[in-house]
C-alpha cells in the first residue's frame, strides 16, 4: 500500500484542477448566520486536515521504513503511560477549542426575539404552504418543473427540480421568523443559502429565523424523507426590497379578490374539464396517476372508482375534507372554489368515467363558507 | 499468552468420535460452533450481495438526472431494503458468525456455552429475512420509509406490508439477543485456566462489550416497533399528534437503539483489526489496556449521544449543547484506538498480506469517516449537513471500509484456520485494490454533493449534482463486481488451496493458532493452560 499511496494521491488530485468549477464545498450563504456557519465548517475541516496529516504522516512513515522487506526488526515496546495520557489530553483540548465558537453560533441561531414578520410554513405531501400571519396571505408552493423534463422527453431547464409556481417572498433587512409545521408526515424545510433547516412535524411548531440583507433568489429542497415525491418538493425564497415587497403584497391581495369573482360566473363543462385537467395534473396525479390508475395497494385508482361514479356530494366531501388516517389530504384550503369544482368535474368525466356531471363553482363556494 | 500448553492431539482424537453428521441434517440440526459460524457467514454474504444489488439499482438510477430506470415509489423501497438488509442481514450476522467461529477457539473452549440456542439464533434469521424480502411482492410494495422508519410515514402513511416488516424486526431482535447471551456466557464461563479477563484477545473483548450493547438496545428496538404496531392496528397514538402522541418520541426511542447499534457494527471490527495488525507488524499490540478501556468508554458514550441524529427536530438549546458535547467526546477514545494501531505498526517488521491491506485501509478510511463524524457533531453546522449526501458519505465510510473491510480482513486472516488451506494471495490483493479504489470513487464524491446541497433519499436531482453522481455510480459498480473475486477466492480456497500450517502466519499469536489447520470439529476438548 505504502509505495502506491503517493501516486494514488497524485492521481486523485490531478483531475481536481480540471474540475475547479464543480461545487465541492458548502455555500457561504447570504446571511450573517450562514457565513458564521461556513466559518465554523472550514475551521473544523482544517483542524481535521491537520490531524490527518500528522496521523497519516506517521503511519506512512512507518509503512515505508518499518517493513520486513527492508530488513526492519520488530521492537518490543507495547505500552507507555506518558504517551497514552498525552494523546488522550491533546484531542480533548482541541475539542474544547471547537466547542466554544460552535456553542456561540448556536446561541445566536436560537435567539428568536424581536421578529418583524412571522410566516407559518406547513409541509404537505409534496408541497409547501406559506401563511403570512396578520397579512391574510396564504398560498401553496409546488414544483413547476414539467413532467416531460423529469421523464427525459425534453431537455432540462437551468433550475431543473429547484423551481416552484409560487415562491416564498420575504422583505430584505428584516428579521423574518418561520413557524414550521406539517400537515401529514415529517418534512424538513431547508434553504442552504440561509443556513436554515428545520423539521416540519405534524402537531408541533418549530421556530427558526433569518435576516437577508440583499435581494435575491435562494433555492432549497425538502430534507426529510416524506414519501414518494420527497425529491420533488423544492423551496424557492425570493428576497425583495421593502418597496417591491409591499407591491407584491398588494398584487397578492388583488389576485385573491378576482379569484372569488370567478366563482360567481357560469362555467361550461368544456371549460371546467380543461381547467380541471390542469388542476388534476398539478395536484392529484402524483398519487392517483395521470391516467387515474393510482398505485395498487397504496393509492386507489379513480378510474371506475365507486366515489368518482357515485354520489357527487360524497365525492366533493372527500376532496374537500380528505380521509382521516390516509394520505388523502383536505383540499378545502389548498384549492379555490373554481379549482375544486373543475377537478371534481374532471374526475367524474375523464378516464372513461362518463357520468356527465357538472359541478358548479358557486355551489362549492357556498360549501366553503 | 506467550507460552501455551495443550493436551497432546486432543483435537485429533475427538474428530473421529464426533464428526459432523452427513447431508442437509448437519446444517439444520447442528449445535457445533463452527458449523453455525459457517452458516452465519454464508447467510451474511448472500445478504451482502442482495443488499448490494439494491444499492446498484439505486446508483444506476442516480447515474444521470431524470427518471430512467425505476419509479420514485420503488426507489424508496430500494433505499429502505438496502439499509435494512445491510445492517441486520449482512454486517451483524457476519460479526456473529466470526464470533461463533473464533471466540471458543480464542478463549480455549470446546464450543459455545449454549449450543442448542446457538442453532436457534441462526435459524430464525433466514425466515425473518425471507418474510422481509417477500414484502417486495406484496400489494403496495415493500417498506418505503427509509431504514430509520420515522413515524408517521411508517405508521399512518405506510404500505400494508409494514406489519410483516415489524414481525421480521422482532425475529431479528430475538436472534441477536440470543446470540449475544451465548457469547457472554461463553466468554465469562468457558475461558481456559489462566485466561484472565485482561489476557483476553481484543476481538473477544470487543465482542463481549458489543454483546452487552445488543442486550441493552435490541429490546428498545422491539419496543419501538411494537408501539408502531399498536398505532397501526390497535388505535393507540404513541406517534400521532392528533391523538396526543408525538412523532419525535419515535425518533428518541429509535435512536436510543440506533446509536449503540452503530457501535455494535464497529466495535467487533476494532477487535479484528487489533488482532491482525500485530500479526503482520510482528509486534505486540500497543496499549492493550487502553484499548479495552477505550472500547468500554465508547460503549458507555453510545448511550448518551443519540439525539445528535435529531439536531433539526427543534430540541431546546440545552439539549443541543449537551448532545453536541457528548458526541464530540467520542473522538477521544476513538483517537486513542487509532493512535494505538499506528504505534503498533511503528518500529514493527511489516508485511502486506491481504488481511493486513484491508486492515490498513480500515485504519485510514475509518479515520476519514471519523473526521466527518466530528464535523457532523457540531450542531450549528450539522443544520447544513443533516440529511444530505455528506451524511451518506460519512456513514458509508465507517460502514463499508470500516465494518465490511474488517469482515473481509477477518475472513482472509482466519480462513486458512477454517479450511486448512491458503486463499490465493494475488487474487486477494486484486480484490483489495479494486475494493479500495471502488469504495473511494463511490463515497468520496458524496462528500462534495452533500456539501453542495443534495438531500439524501431522492431519486432525481438538480443538474449541478450530475457529474459527481455519475462518478459515484461508476465506483459503485467497480466495488460491487469486485466482490465476485472474493467469492471465487473463498470457494477455490475451500476446494483446492495450498495446505496451511497450524501457525498459518509467521507472526500469529493466540490460542486459535495452537490448534491444527483445519481446526478440529470440537475445538479444545481438554482446556489448554494459559500462563
Amino acid at each position: 500500500m505504502s509505495r502506491a499511496t503517493p501516486w494514488l494521491l497524485v492521481a486523485l488530485c490531478a483531475p481536481c484542477a480540471a474540475w475547479a468549477d464543480w461545487t465541492v464545498n458548502l455555500t457561504q450563504g447570504v446571511t450573517d448566520i450562514s457565513r458564521e456557519v461556513y466559518g465554523l465548517h472550514m475551521l473544523i475541516f482544517w483542524i481535521c486536515v491537520a490531524i490527518g496529516v500528522v496521523v497519516f504522516g506517521v503511519m506512512l512513515w512507518a509503512l515505508i521504513h518499518h517493513r520486513k522487506s527492508r530488513g526492519a526488526e520488530a521492537h518490543n515496546f507495547h505500552e507507555n503511560v506518558a504517551v497514552e495520557i498525552t494523546w488522550t489530553i491533546i484531542p480533548f483540548v482541541i475539542l474544547i477549542a471547537m466547542a466554544v465558537p460552535a456553542t456561540a453560533t448556536l446561541v445566536k441561531m436560537y435567539d428568536q426575539s424581536e421578529a418583524e414578520l412571522d410566516i407559518q410554513i406547513t409541509g404537505y405531501q409534496w408541497k409547501w404552504r406559506y401563511q403570512y400571519l396578520g397579512e391574510d396571505i396564504d398560498f401553496f408552493s409546488s414544483l413547476s418543473t414539467p413532467q416531460t423534463q423529469i421523464g427525459n422527453e425534453e431537455s432540462k431547464g437551468e433550475h431543473y427540480l429547484l423551481e416552484v409556481d409560487n415562491p416564498l417572498v420575504i422583505p430584505t433587512g428584516k428579521k423574518v421568523r418561520f413557524l414550521v409545521t406539517a400537515n401529514d408526515v415529517i418534512h424538513s424545510w431547508w434553504v442552504p443559502d440561509l443556513a436554515v433547516k428545520k423539521d416540519a412535524i405534524p402537531g408541533f411548531i418549530n421556530e427558526i429565523w433569518t435576516r437577508v440583507e440583499e435581494p435575491g433568489v435562494f433555492r432549497g429542497q425538502c430534507a426529510e424523507l416524506c414519501g414518494k415525491d420527497h425529491g420533488f418538493m423544492p423551496i424557492v425564497v425570493e428576497a425583495k426590497s421593502e418597496a417591491d415587497y409591499q407591491q407584491w403584497l398588494a398584487e397578492m391581495k388583488q389576485a385573491k379578490s378576482s379569484q372569488a369573482a370567478a366563482a360567481e360566473k357560469t362555467w361550461t363543462l368544456a371549460e371546467l374539464m380543461e381547467s380541471g385537467q390542469q388542476v388534476y395534473n398539478r395536484t392529484c396525479a402524483a398519487c392517483h396517476g395521470p391516467d387515474g390508475g393510482g398505485l395498487p395497494g397504496v393509492f386507489p385508482a379513480l378510474k371506475n372508482s365507486p366515489i368518482a361514479l357515485g354520489d357527487p356530494a360524497a365525492h366533493i366531501d372527500i376532496v374537500m375534507n380528505g380521509k382521516a388516517g390516509t394520505a388523502m389530504q383536505a383540499f378545502r384550503d389548498q384549492l379555490s372554489a373554481v379549482e375544486l369544482a373543475a377537478v371534481v368535474t374532471y374526475e367524474r368525466n375523464a378516464f372513461g368515467n362518463n357520468t356527465g356531471d357538472l359541478i358548479n363553482p358557486a355551489d362549492i363556494a357556498a360549501l366553503k363558507q | 499468552m506467550s507460552t501455551l500448553e495443550q493436551t497432546a492431539a486432543a483435537g485429533e482424537l475427538t474428530e473421529h468420535h464426533h464428526g459432523p453428521a452427513s447431508g442437509i441434517g448437519r446444517w439444520l440440526f447442528t449445535t457445533n460452533h463452527k458449523d453455525i459460524g459457517t452458516l452465519y457467514l454464508w447467510f451474511s454474504f448472500i445478504m451482502f450481495l442482495t443488499g448490494g444489488c439494491m444499492a446498484l439499482m439505486i446508483r444506476a438510477e442516480l447515474f444521470q438526472p431524470g427518471l430512467q430506470l425505476i419509479e420514485p415509489a420503488f426507489f424508496n423501497q430500494m433505499t429502505t431494503m438496502h439499509g435494512l438488509i445491510m445492517v441486520f442481514g449482512a454486517v451483524m450476522p457476519a460479526f456473529v458468525g466470526l464470533a461463533n467461529w473464533m471466540v471458543p477457539m480464542m478463549v480455549g473452549a470446546p464450543d459455545m456455552a449454549l449450543p442448542r440456542m446457538n442453532n436457534w439464533s441462526f435459524w430464525i434469521l433466514p425466515f425473518a429475512f425471507a418474510m422481509m424480502i417477500s414484502t417486495l411482492f406484496m400489494d403496495g410494495g415493500a417498506p418505503n420509509f427509509g431504514w430509520t422508519f420515522y413515524a408517521p410515514l411508517s405508521t399512518t402513511y405506510a404500505p400494508p406490508s409494514v406489519t410483516f416488516f415489524i414481525f421480521a424486526v422482532h425475529m431479528m431482535g430475538i436472534s441477536s439477543i440470543m446470540g449475544a447471551i451465548n457469547i457472554i456466557a461463553t466468554i465469562l464461563n468457558l475461558r481456559a485456566p489462566g485466561m484472565t479477563m485482561m489476557k483476553l484477545p481484543l476481538f473477544v473483548w470487543t465482542w463481549l462489550i458489543t454483546a452487552f450493547l445488543l442486550i441493552a438496545v435490541m429490546p428498545v428496538l422491539a419496543g419501538v416497533v411494537t408501539m408502531m404496531l399498536m398505532d397501526i392496528h390497535f388505535g393507540t397514538s404513541f406517534f400521532n399528534a392528533a391523538g396526543g402522541g408525538d412523532p419525535v418520541l419515535f425518533q428518541h426511542v429509535f435512536w436510543f437503539f440506533g446509536h449503540p447499534e452503530v457501535y455494535i457494527m464497529i466495535l467487533p471490527a476494532f477487535g479484528i483489526v487489533s488482532e491482525i495488525i500485530p500479526t503482520f507488524a510482528r509486534k505486540k499490540l500497543f496499549g492493550y489496556a487502553s484499548m479495552v478501556y477505550a472500547t468500554a468508554s465508547i460503549a458507555f458514550l453510545s448511550f448518551i449521544v443519540w439525539a445528535h441524529h435529531m439536531f433539526t427536530v427543534g430540541m431546546p438549546l440545552v439539549g443541543e449543547v449537551f448532545f453536541m458535547f457528548s458526541t464530540m467526546l467520542i473522538a477521544v477514545p476513538t483517537g486513542v484506538k487509532v493512535f494505538n494501531w499506528i504505534a503498533t505498526m511503528f518500529r514493527g517488521s511489516m508485511t502486506f498480506e491481504t488481511p493486513m491491506l484491508f486492515s490498513l485501509a480500515f485504519v485510514v478510511l475509518f479515520t476519514i469517516g471519523g473526521f466527518s463524524g466530528l464535523m457532523l457533531a457540531i450542531a450549528p453546522v450539522d443544520f447544513q449537513y443533516h440529511d444530505t449526501y455528506f451524511v451518506v458519505a460519512h456513514f458509508h465510510y465507517v460502514l463499508v471500509p470500516g465494518a465490511i473491510f474488517a469482515i473481509m480482513a477477518a475472513t482472509y486472516y482466519w480462513i486458512p484456520k477454517w479450511t486448512g488451506r491458503y486463499y490465493n494471495e494475488t487474487m486477494g490483493k486484486v480484490h483489495f485494490w479494486l475494493s479500495f479504489i471502488g469504495v473511494n470513487i463511490t463515497f468520496f464524491p458524496m462528500h462534495f454533493i452533500g456539501l453542495a446541497g443534495m438531500p439524501r433519499r431522492i431519486p432525481d436531482y438538480a443538474l449541478q449534482f450530475a457529474d459527481f453522481n455519475a462518478v459515484a455510480s461508476v465506483g459503485a459498480f467497480i466495488f460491487g463486481f469486485s466482490q465476485l473475486i472474493f467469492l471465487y477466492n473463498v470457494i477455490s480456497c475451500i476446494r483446492s488451496g495450498k495446505k496451511a500450517s497450524s501457525e498459518v502466519w509467521e507472526g500469529s499469536h493466540g490460542l486459535e493458532w495452537t490448534l491444527p489447520s483445519p481446526a478440529p470439529y470440537h475445538s479444545f476438548t481438554e482446556p489448554p493452560v494459559v500462563k
